[in-house]
């Protein structure tokens, strides 16, 4: 072993992906993991980026490397850690504990705690404020126990709901507190609790068990001091990392010597995938990164034991300090609906002003009668003297009259609406998970719904952007071609003579199976097995060797029920990594076991032992990686493996000119298919090289310093004068349904825009498969290198658009290419044309240009780069975004979109723990935009109308009696009914229909995606609705206030019947008119409304049954009097006239698409209704021309 | 990872895959597929339920309009009449104490069939003013034990250092204008039992709360009451306290059981006590027999026969143009998308 270091990471080589990120645009927190994935297909390289560290030792963020990696972590900065010495460790400072606290509040502390985070919505300031005006006796229009009821009743219901949240942390903290480790006491090891475990002690871990806090390892069962960790928990990914003890303490034995040691290393922070410390063990300085720290939450597997010393405990380990949620959007809908909000403002503002200002006349005319008169009566003698009865003087009465008049209108603005909206959402959000067409079968996956206020915002989407990569594919890769020396071996072309084959390899009596089956061309499978006496017999046997040993895969032995067999598992983070190694497998170079120090391969039956001298792991800079490998017979050979421009670089072109072009041939072909390529070159390496290179690699890798770049620079002098060994073609399978989703979103009205790290054909390729491109369209590909050519193509290209849309007789507004008569234009973009664009005066040319294309496809664009073209989008037009991914490289666009979607696929859940949404599958966006999207935003925008037009009626049924009482905001109403009117009255049928009522079936809505754009033209809230809703309230309320007051004008009513009169006929009237807005009657529905009706009839017999108020018994004399039911009728049936006759005309005169599309589901032909299981694939019709 | 593909060594357990599975539940309910009925605004719906409102609307207008005409009344007002001619401060010969009163009499033009409800009429008198309505203690007069509860009542709570009872605005300002009715010479008996609610005198109005130290304050609000009856038996109080809701009211004052003939003139002497001047509000004495519907108020009876001609003529007017430009419902052609296919 030549190599002291650990040379083999495939840990997270990735870099910082912070999640919460810095500031976005200083470019250094979101770069992703995938962005220096070991697989060089989705590379790119971006401008702006900056040079990452990779390797060994310090893989901290890039804000790290920028920073700390360049000097010594200053002591003041840094933690010290004395090794199996807790006492020492924690005697300056006390660290904190292991024991972790997730749950929010104590006994003590829950009520003031909760308040207080209560209080921070505005909603509820403006309750408690009203609720405060009222306490005021001045003011004190309403009962005190009657103006905090509203306040009290969401308080307590919010209140109870976190209480049983926390009640169910708690109970997880114990859990967790007490789950038991073993820590090394006075040289052996005893059993501890969690919460006990102390900063600077030594924690002894076995095969399965959770790691109890972050340590940094010191040994572990493998002799190379190895350890593998699932950190499922953490990231949610299952593959397997490699964590490794340093070389200087795996060997020590800590219970028999003590072992001294000093660890210095940061403060703890929240980047999960940087560490940077170093170690002093006997006087030697070792340095500590990510790939030395295992994580609380990780679970060791693999590996018997590891011993590691514990550095960030409890609440301060990267898991806990990462636990906290996405930052919270605003829905469009939302933020519309804020005008509207501000124009009901001005309405009360409006109501009370007028109140004050008539009751100001008032006093003014009866200024001298005051005194005496009978219902005013100002002089006070009953102390004796005389005296003036709660009269202020006439300012001071304007200023109560005005500040009570905002206490008896406060519900015109509807607080309560922002409270409905959110059980509403959490209803739709049920629904849409329990969808069982938003299930997704392949990866056993449910709809997840992570943000719960913006569901309506998928209603009203204009712009997709989609990954491509385990997005629109499947990320499942599968060996298709190969081209070695030349030759074209394709399988997928000679699909006929391919089969699956089990390959399997005896040994030790042991039959060992691969896991996967690989499709293998049996030209090139009899080739691999023949002699490797010629030339060519060499060649592949080199290929095939490389593509078993150049990679960081870790096979894992899976035991099966028969105990003779064995399954051989490929653990790896790259899938393309995964399907080489496979494929190599099934040609009979099985890779068996890998170390740190070498690596075994089963050839044809004959294991074979190489040293793995060197590995130069993958970066995005070079885009390749390679591995020294070390024959038996002590000769050295380097094998690298790349994207096929990098590789392609550092080929010596002098040897087999011939081959290099075939090669690069077949290269164009593969990618023109939309296979992913890779090249494989060797060299092999003197002994001279290799003794340079060997002290370069040394230096490069012990160095506490700027590590990651003298690597890359070692590597880089390796890697050259390569002999091509051949090609690789991986084939990345659409999803199922991909093409079929493209044409309905497109048909929807929504444009899809495709952003990849791929190269321009296989984008392009793939863009063919998907039917996002067609051969019709006109393509514009912009594909420069600098910022003038870039200029130029832009100005092109606009040209091009513009003639395009200047065709006579072609709307300028082409809403989705499938409408447009003209040939429909494509624009094709790269990453690096895409660096002199984004953040520069030409963005608003390429908003111009894209804007026009019916499809944008960007390729090579760096995770930046996705969310910077959102945000291009984003800030220039009013449309709402979406961005769909699922890789770590995702999370920047998707945290940018509006909307968010995350795909639980192959590449781990940082997408998803990053996404407002998640699911399966590409295609499950058809069901959650076209049906769940457009349901949402119809029930929402008709429910927020409908909550002003109620809140505003009952408001302007006070106001107008309050003109009849000497403008002393008497209400008729009882308090108790004006304060239940929005809690039992009314609330609970605007929240169902909210979460259940449909205006079509799903059936009809996936087959006509027309539909969807109802939501993009703000059919179902708009200002004109508004208003008209607002003339409707007037007239309503006319109807129900003036009807009994005239029909009662000069009888013996008193208040407390009329009051009853007016609570029944509004409440029945808003509850009527709910009902004739509804447009699926289900028997919930039905409960709802005539149970809401019931119940007031209900409160209003309780109320009037309570002899401590004035109103005792009102209602039972006014029900008995034929009046009182003649004026309920007649108030009902009026105030709904204008809205039915208003409604009938549109709905039949100039009827809506959703209106003719719900007739046509009622009355259509059965034979395009007939029932029936509804297929799981959206078929969209071909949309007529 | 690998797991659909590796079809043959990966396969898993059926069954144990299917109670793995984390496919929703399948039920109507939550596919949101419950049975629904969806209806549909088609002109015939929609005309016929015009239809049906105006059948429902004009006959129970027609009826309200001949109830209410068949009602008579007799109003009369009274509070500038009762003045003599030569005072001119009105408000302080009110609160003297001068004899006031005061001789009218009115002619019977229908005949009035028993019960006839004699009812005095307030105008411009707000008992629904924020001040007033609150000026009342409820325990007080139910509860004998709380007489004392007089905080609401202010600024009529006490009097000469205790509590008033029935303390409050409401109270002290009790009506006392009184009518005796004659025809011809013949005492007509006006009942003054039973014009108030039942429950208000079994619930609210204490049978062992007496009145207390009422009206003795310097100043008087108008009627007194006798000690020596219980609240629940002072009905002119409890109708009094039965606020009303506008600031036009009536409160029923007494019923004459006995027929009034057309033609007949009742004499009502009165005592014009109440003070009305000091805010210029009328007085009218009323009697008025009753309907169905109440009192006499053509209200209903036109607006109800407006709505029902008016949907009458809604659902002609729909039926017309239906006929004229009839539209097939779900016609697909109708659809924005199939309608200019150019694209929009």
């Amino acid at each position: 072993m030549m190599d002291p270091k650990t040379p083999c990471d495939s840990s997270s080589n990735f870099d910082s992906f912070m999640f919460n990120s810095l500031s976005r645009r200083s470019g250094i927190s979101t770069q992703s993991r995938s962005s220096v994935r070991n697989n060089s297909i989705r590379e790119v390289s971006f401008g702006h980026s900056v040079s990452k560290p990779v390797r060994y030792g310090s893989k901290g963020a890039d804000s790290e490397a920028l920073s700390t990696s360049q000097k010594e972590i200053s002591d003041e900065d840094a933690r010290l850690i004395y090794v199996d010495d807790p006492e020492r460790t924690n005697e300056k400072f006390e660290f904190a504990g292991n024991s972790i606290r997730t749950a929010k509040y104590s006994i003590i502390t829950f009520l003031p705690r909760n308040l207080f985070e209560q209080f921070h919505r505005v909603a509820y300031v403006y309750f408690l404020v009203i609720a405060v005006l009222n306490q005021l006796p001045q003011l004190a229009v309403f009962g005190r126990g009657v103006s905090i009821l509203p306040l009290a009743f969401v308080l307590l219901v919010t209140a109870v709901k976190d209480a049983y949240e926390d009640w169910r942390r708690h109970n997880s903290d114990k859990i967790e507190n007490n789950r038991l480790a073993l820590v090394l006491v006075n040289g052996q090891f005893q059993e501890k609790k969690w919460k006990d475990v102390r900063v600077g002690e030594v924690i002894k871990i076995s095969a399965n068990e959770t790691i109890p806090c972050d340590i940094v390892l010191l040994s572990t069962s493998d002799p190379t001091g190895v350890a593998y960790v699932q950190t499922i928990n953490l990231d949610g990914e299952s593959n397997l990392k490699s964590r490794y003890a340093k070389q200087e303490t795996k060997s020590k034995l800590v219970e028999k010597e003590r072992l001294n040691g000093l660890i210095k290393c940061e403060k703890p922070n929240r980047n999960i995938y940087g560490f940077h410390g170093n170690m002093e063990v006997d006087g030697k300085r070792l340095s500590l990164g990510s790939s030395n720290i295992v994580l609380r939450g990780c679970e060791l597997k693999n590996t018997n034991w590891a011993l590691g010393v514990s550095v960030y405990c409890g609440c301060e380990t990267k898991a806990m300090l990462n636990s906290s949620g996405a930052p919270s959007k605003r829905s469009l809908l939302e933020t519309r609906m804020n005008s509207e909000i501000i124009m009901l403002s001005f309405f009360l503002v409006a109501l009370c002003t007028v109140s004050s200002v008539c009751a100001a006349v008032w006093l003014k005319r009866h200024k001298d009668e005051l005194n005496l008169l009978p219902y005013y009566r100002k002089l006070d003698v009953s102390k004796g003297e005389e005296d003036s009865y709660e009269y202020y003087g006439w300012g001071l009465e304007i200023l109560f009259t005005f500040l009570m008049a905002v206490i008896v209108y406060q519900v015109m603005i509807p607080i309560s609406l922002y409270i409905s909206m959110e059980l509403v959402r959490v209803g739709q959000a049920y629904f849409m998970i329990g969808d069982s067409r938003m299930y997704d079968k392949a990866t056993n996956s449910r709809f997840q719904c992570r943000a719960l206020n913006i569901n309506e915002d998928l209603g009203q989407i204009k712009y997709v952007f989609s990954d491509k990569t385990g997005t629109l594919t499947e990320n499942k890769m599968e060996f298709q071609c190969a081209s070695i020396l030349g030759f074209d071996y394709s399988s997928a072309i000679e699909s006929l003579e391919n089969e699956q084959v089990e390959y399997s390899v005896q040994a030790d009596g042991k039959i060992f199976k691969l896991k996967m089956m690989v499709k293998v061309n049996k030209e090139l499978l009899q080739l691999s097995r023949s002699a490797f006496a010629n030339k060519e017999g060499k060649q592949i046997y080199d290929f095939f060797l490389a593509l078993a040993a150049c990679n960081t895969i870790v096979p894992l032995l899976v035991d099966t029920s028969d105990p003779m067999v064995k399954l051989i598992d490929y653990q790896g983070e790259s899938p393309d990594e995964q399907a080489l190694t496979y494929a190599a497998a099934a040609y009979g170079f099985m890779l068996i076991e890998r170390t740190s120090g070498h690596i075994v391969i089963d050839i044809h039956g004959e294991r074979q032992r190489f040293d793995v001298l060197g590995l130069h792991e993958f970066d995005s800079d070079r885009k390749r990686m390679s591995v020294i490998l070390g024959y038996n017979n002590n000769s050295v050979k380097i094998f690298v493996k790349g994207a096929d421009t990098s590789i392609l670089s550092v080929i010596d072109k002098s040897l087999n000119a011939d081959i290099l072009q075939a090669t690069e041939t077949h290269l164009h072909l593969y990618s023109s298919v939309g296979l992913r390529t890779l090249v494989v070159g060797m060299r092999d390496l003197n002994v001279s090289e290799f003794e340079q290179w060997h002290s370069a690699f040394e230096a490069a890798s012990t160095a506490l310093f700027g590590r990651a770049a003298m690597l890359r620079k070692v590597a880089c002098n390796v890697e050259n004068n390569l002999c091509i060994l051949g090609a690789t073609a991986i084939e990345d399978k659409l999803q199922q349904g991909v093409p079929e989703s493209i044409e309905s979103l497109r048909t929807a009205g929504i444009k899809v825009w495709v952003l990849t790290g791929d190269k321009q054909e296989t984008a392009i390729s793939i863009g063919y498969s998907s039917k996002l491109l067609t051969s019709n369209m006109t393509q514009i590909i912009i594909n420069t290198n600098n910022r003038e050519s870039c200029k130029r193509h832009l100005q092109d290209a606009l040209v091009i658009a513009g003639n395009q849309m200047s065709v006579p007789g072609v709307s300028h507004n082409s809403e989705g290419s499938s409408d447009a008569v003209s040939t429909p234009l494509a624009l094709v973009i790269d990453g690096t044309s895409l660096v002199y664009i984004l953040d520069s005066e030409l963005e608003e040319e390429l908003f111009d240009l894209a804007s026009r294309c019916s499809v944008v496809l960007c390729s090579r664009v760096a995770p930046l780069q996705k969310a910077g073209i959102v945000a291009l989008v984003k800030n220039r037009t009013d449309d709402m975004t979406l961005a769909i991914g699922d890789g770590a490289n995702d999370v920047s666009m998707i945290q940018m979109a509006d909307v968010g979607v995350g795909i639980s696929g192959q590449e781990g859940r940082q997408a998803v723990m990053a996404s407002d949404f998640a699911m399966g599958q590409f295609r499950l966006l058809v069901p959650l935009l076209l049906i769940h999207g457009h349901w949402n935003y119809q029930r929402l925008g008709y429910m927020i109308i409908y909550n002003f037009y109620r809140n505003a009626i009952f408001v302007l049924v006070l106001f107008w009696y309050v003109l009849f009482t000497a403008f002393t905001l008497t209400t008729a109403i009882n308090e108790w009914s004006s304060m239940l009117y929005s809690i039992i009255y009314t609330a609970l049928p605007t929240i169902v229909v909210g979460i259940l009522d449909k205006d079509l079936s799903k059936r009809t809505l996936l087959k006509n995606p027309q539909l969807y754009r109802a939501g993009l033209r703000n059919e179902a809230y708009n200002k004109k609705l508004f208003w008209l809703a607002m003339a409707d309230t007037l007239w309503q309320s006319i109807a129900v206030f003036f009807a009994p007051l005239i029909a009662y004008w000069g009888t013996t009513v008193d208040v407390a019947s009329i009051g009853d009169l007016w609570t029944l006929s509004v409440v029945i009237l808003v509850n009527l008119h709910l009902a004739m807005d509804i447009i699926r009657w289900s028997w919930i529905i039905h409960a709802v409304i005539w149970g809401s009706i019931v119940a007031t009839f209900i409160c209003v017999v309780i109320i009037d049954a309570i002899p401590a108020f004035p109103g005792y018994w009102a209602i039972f004399h006014a029900a008995g009097t034929g009046v009182f039911w003649i004026c309920l009728l007649g108030i009902v049936i009026a105030a709904l006239l204008p809205r039915f006759v208003v409604k009938y005309i549109y709905q039949y005169y100039f009827p809506s698409d959703i209106q003719i599309s719900r007739e046509a589901e009622k009355y259509g032909n059965s034979r395009d209704n007939g029932g029936g299981q509804i297929e799981m694939l959206p078929v969209s019709d071909a949309p007529p021309r | 990872m690998a797991s659909s593909s590796a079809a043959g060594a990966g396969s898993t357990d059926p069954t144990a895959a299917r109670r793995n599975t984390k496919r929703p539940k399948y039920s109507k309910f939550t596919q949101q597929e419950l049975p629904a009925c969806k209806p549909i605004l088609t002109p015939r719906a929609v005309i016929s339920a015009f239809l049906l409102v105006s059948v429902v609307f004009v006959p129970i207008g027609v009826a309200a309009l001949i109830a209410s005409r068949k009602v008579v009344e007799i109003v009369y007002r009274y509070e500038s009449k009762c003045i003599p001619s030569n005072v001119t401060d009105r408000v302080a010969y009110i609160q003297s104490s001068a004899d006031k009163t005061c001789r009218i009499s009115l002619d019977v033009t229908k005949h009035m069939k028993s019960p006839i409800y004699v009812y005095y009429q307030l105008d411009n008198f707000y008992q629904n003013h924020r001040r007033y309505v609150k000026s009342r203690s409820d325990e007080q007069l139910r509860d004998r034990s709380e007489e004392g509860s007089t905080s609401a009542c202010k600024p009529e709570d006490t009097a000469n250092g205790k509590p008033i009872v029935p303390c409050g605005l409401i109270a002290w300002s009790l009506f006392n204008d009184t009518y005796s009715f004659f025809r011809g010479n013949k005492n007509l008996t006006v009942n003054k039992k039973g014009i108030s609610w039942k429950s208000d005198r079994e619930h609210k109005f204490g049978k062992d709360v007496f009145p207390k130290n009422f009206q003795n304050s310097s100043i008087r609000g108008g009627a007194s009451l006798n000690e020596s009856i219980p609240l629940s038996e002072q009905e002119d109080l409890i109708v009094w306290m039965r606020t009303a809701a506008l600031p036009t009211f009536r409160k029923l004052y007494g019923k004459i059981e006995v027929d009034l003939n057309e033609g007949d003139t009742i004499n009502v002497t009165l005592q014009n006590n109440y003070n009305t001047y000091s805010f210029s509000g009328r007085k009218k004495l009323v009697l008025s027999t009753t309907s169905w519907l109440g009192g006499k108020n053509d209200f209903l009876g036109i607006a109800y026969l407006t709505v029902g001609g008016l949907c009458f003529f809604l659902a002609l007017a729909f039926t017309i143009v239906y006929f004229v430009k009839p539209r097939q419902l779900g016609d697909p052609s109708y659809l924005s998308w199939n309608r200019n296919p150019g694209g929009h």
